[in-house]
């Protein structure tokens, strides 16, 4: 019997409409994890480096996570993977939700699309019945109206559905995958999905799923309950209040913005306006969020609110979580309560609430310094709030200027010319980024910008204090019952760690150290992406429920997998990896690996020289960010040096960037 | 006839305060699960969160008796402007709806109040506070309303198919036994 997982993924080939259920090996469980373990393990033997993102044979993959569908508290999130249309390497977007563990419940670990339909089509999974069906009337439809008009077909409203907006359909390189209150939103694979005319999954369950060792399970299952409830009364201090608690940040309550709003920068990641946040906004800040917030939700099993469900008078409901409440007011330099506004419609579409507005507030740069002209932008309107809307149209319909900007804006910088590359400032690997510019480089920050697979730092940061506190004795308090840390050392690195003087940033914490915490962080995030685990109790907040002292059992005891703490470092590190395996194939090298130049005002070329070079020792990979023989034979993954030798991945230091090619949906 | 105490157990819904999560649905199954805790699979729930997202429409309920029959007409509630579903707050597993049903044989399921456990396990889960659970005595007449109910019950009966075919319905009953 196979426990926690299902042991079946469906393989879907929707050029010839063929369905086929097939046998997993449970060895790869064990020896990559599941979710993004397995999911970067199909990648690499399938998705060679010359399949481009819209070739039929890119493979979307959605999976659920290994302990999805257990009752594991807050695992719940499907891994969605595929070949980027906008970075043109691996993409693994994640989304909580409802959806995985119904996969599960209906028999399934994974879905895996190959192909493309000739017309547009979703797929309903129905337990052992599984259909390709036409979706040819629900073409343009918004993602949430299309989930209700699938659920109303079906006479299922407990099908849980992911669906893409006309963004996906038109293949805008940051287009999402909508699920309700949640959305993978980041690396554009919302236009794989609409390349392939795959509209919508659907799917519904009622199977069981086993647990290996049900008692100690259950007895890990409520630790992590207890201590929800001990953290909910005590949240962290020294920390501004948005990360004081679990969950992700709790956008939906929180009424005091002053530490996004201040400390974030607006427009095209620009402008930091730090007098911005006075009374007279917090009421009306209030008041926005107040009127169109009806419910505070959550996803499966979990018992936090990160969600809400807004009704804007006047248009149809949607679900918001996290930062989405702010990408959009920020960057049209307007207000909150056209953030609502706009937000609604963009969820429809279907696009990605970081690369969306900056995309727009980018043109409207370009706009400004004269690169674009009226000629680009026929009829749009004068004010902020009617350009932002005017320009989100023309972006997901791909119609005039909005077909250049819908490829994001590396892209549409380098099709634009005339000096537009530098208004594409805030990029890693082609991918728009947070909006934050500040002054000192902070050396964890700086391995985890260049180094981040996900390229994207909340997937990579959490665990360890984004900065020190003032003082020795709150640093020593913080530490106090600190037990999720991996080694008693990283208590001596943060107390140590001071504002100012000889310990302080940039020379502190040292690079070694700085390995130490940078590896720690990033490792619980890849270790929620193959267990299913949402982040928001895991690897998001400090001090989080689940921790590398717990993981190892409750692997064990739900799945069955004989696992301790090393075997668990081992697998993730095998995970990790294969993942940066599949995108070195694919020509990812050291140059890449940069924070967007003017993210820190006070650049230290030399401490960044030795930060990546102790890093990528430390980490088993050679001077070019490439694993090493020797790494690779100690983790299993021989082959993957095999495939390197083969294509001469190691003497090829500059690999040139790959352009996509877009007139390849031609060739159907 | 004699006083009886009686404990009422009672899981108090605030439907304003869930969240929708379906942790009850979650614990519940795995608590019910043959050996206990070994499966998962919250479509054997003997409680069900009915919800509609998009309408903001959430309301934990607790599986009732079986009911060989439908209803014969269904009733809508409209309560602060959002128009609920017929049998959205009914407890009943019954031919009508595929809510508590074993998803396999299809026999019925009812919430039993996880007997043996302190308070039902979808309140421990449900640290929203939706779900908060309640004991209150009651001090009842032993026997006596029963037996006043049960011949009311028969009195009609009586009335509506004669002494005599009841008196024989009875007896047969009887002899299957």
């Amino acid at each position: 019997m196979r426990y926690a997982e299902t042991g079946y993924n469906l393989e879907i080939d929707l050029s010839k409409g063929n369905i086929e259920r097939v046998e997993t090996d449970p060895g790869d469980t064990g020896f990559y994890l599941g979710g993004l373990g397995t999911n970067a393990k199909i990648l690499w033997d399938r998705v060679p480096p010359e399949i481009e993102p819209f070739s039929p044979d890119n493979l979307l993959i959605f999976s659920a996570g290994l302990l999805c569908g257990t009752p594991a508290i807050g695992c719940n999130r499907t891994i969605v993977t595929t070949i980027s249309p906008q970075t043109l390497l691996m993409a693994y977007s994640m989304m909580g939700g409802f959806w995985a563990p119904e996969l599960k419940y209906a028999g399934y670990d994974k879905v895996i699309i190959r192909g493309k339909s000739p017309d547009l089509v979703y797929l309903w999974i129905n337990n052992d019945k599984v259909e390709i069906r036409d979706a040819s009337h629900l073409r343009g439809k918004g993602a949430n109206e299309a989930t209700g008009l699938i659920q109303q077909e079906l006479k299922e409203p407990r099908a849980q559905v992911s669906a893409i907006g006309l963004a996906g359909e038109n293949r805008v390189y940051f287009s999402s995958i909508e699920q309700g209150r949640s959305s993978a939103s980041r690396g554009g694979i919302g236009a794989v999905m609409g390349d392939k005319g795959l509209k919508a999954i659907a799917v519904r369950g009622t199977k069981d799923i086993n647990i290996a060792q049900p008692d100690r399970f259950m007895e890990l299952c409520d630790e992590v309950l207890e201590y929800i409830k001990f953290r909910e009364k005590t949240p962290i201090r020294g920390v501004p209040p948005i990360l004081a608690g679990l969950g992700s940040p709790q956008e939906m309550t929180t009424h005091d913005e002053q530490w996004h709003t201040t400390n974030f920068a607006w427009g095209n990641a620009r402008y930091r306006k730090k007098d911005f946040w006075t009374e007279e906004v917090e009421k009306r800040w209030t008041e926005s969020l107040e009127k169109v917030r009806t419910r505070l939700i959550s996803c499966y099993n979990c018992p936090m609110k990160c969600g809400a469900t807004i009704n804007y008078p006047g248009l149809s409901t949607y679900m918001m979580k996290c930062y989405s409440k702010l990408t959009y007011t920020m960057a049209s330099m307007t207000d909150l309560d056209f953030g609502f506004q706009i937000a609604q419609r963009a969820t429809e579409y279907g696009v990605d609430a970081f690369s969306t507005p900056q995309t727009m507030a980018f043109a409207l740069e370009l706009y400004e310094a004269g690169i674009l002209t009226d000629d680009d932008m026929p009829g749009m309107p004068t004010d902020s709030e009617g350009r932002f809307l005017w320009l989100l149209d023309r972006i997901v319909q791909r119609e005039g200027i909005g077909d250049v900007l819908a490829n994001g804006t590396y892209w549409a910088a380098k099709q634009i010319g005339k000096g537009a590359e530098e208004y594409a400032h805030n990029n890693i690997k082609k991918h728009e980024q947070l909006p934050l510019k500040l002054g000192m480089l902070n050396p964890v920050y700086f391995l985890m910008y260049c180094t981040g697979e996900k390229i994207n730092i909340t997937q990579i940061e959490g665990q360890f204090p984004q900065a020190p506190f003032p003082k020795r004795e709150q640093r020593e308090e913080f530490v106090k019952d600190w037990f999720q840390v991996p080694d008693e050392k990283f208590k001596k690195y943060f107390v140590d760690w001071e504002p100012r003087g000889e310990n302080s940033i940039p020379y502190y914490p040292t690079p070694q150290m700085t390995c130490d915490i940078v590896d720690w962080q990033e490792k619980m995030h890849y270790i929620d992406d193959a267990l299913g685990m949402c982040a928001g109790l895991s690897s998001f907040p400090l001090k989080p429920p689940y921790h590398l002292h717990n993981y190892p059992q409750f692997i064990a005891s739900g799945a069955g997998i004989d696992m301790d703490e090393d075997r668990l470092n081992q697998a993730v590190k095998r995970c990790r990896t294969l993942v940066r395996a599949n995108n070195v194939r694919r020509g990812m090298r050291r140059k890449d690996e940069k924070p967007p130049e003017d993210h820190w005002k006070k650049r230290f070329p030399e401490l960044e020289k030795e930060l990546l070079d102790t890093y990528y020792k430390f980490k088993g990979w050679n001077e070019q960010g490439i694993p090493t023989k020797e790494s690779l034979h100690e983790l299993g993954l021989d082959y993957v040096y095999e495939d390197f030798e083969k294509r001469g991945v190691y003497s090829d230091n500059d690999p040139p960037s790959k352009e996509p090619s877009t007139d390849k949906e031609k060739e159907i | 006839m004699g006083e009886k105490k009686k404990i009422i157990k009672t899981i108090k819904i605030d439907a304003d305060k869930c969240n929708g999560c379906r942790s009850c649905e979650v614990i519940c199954s795995a608590f019910h699960a043959e050996p206990k805790y070994s499966s998962n699979n919250p479509a054997r729930s003997r409680i069900r969160v009915i919800r509609d997202p998009i309408r903001d429409i959430y309301i934990p309920v607790c599986a009732g008796e079986y009911t060989p029959a439908e209803c014969m007409g269904r009733d809508k509630y409209v309560i602060d402007g959002k128009e609920y579903d017929e049998c959205s707050f009914c407890r009943a597993s019954c031919p009508s709806r595929k809510e508590f049903k074993e998803p396999d044989s299809g026999l019925p399921l009812k919430c039993d109040m996880c007997e043996g456990e302190d308070e039902p396990l979808c309140v421990k889960w449900c640290i929203t506070d939706a779900l908060t659970y309640e004991e209150r005595e009651e001090e009842v007449e032993e026997e006596g309303e029963e037996q006043e109910e049960l011949e009311i019950g028969l009195e009609s009966l009586v009335d509506k198919h004669g002494l005599d075919k009841i008196m024989d319905t009875i007896a047969r009953i009887s002899n299957k036994g």
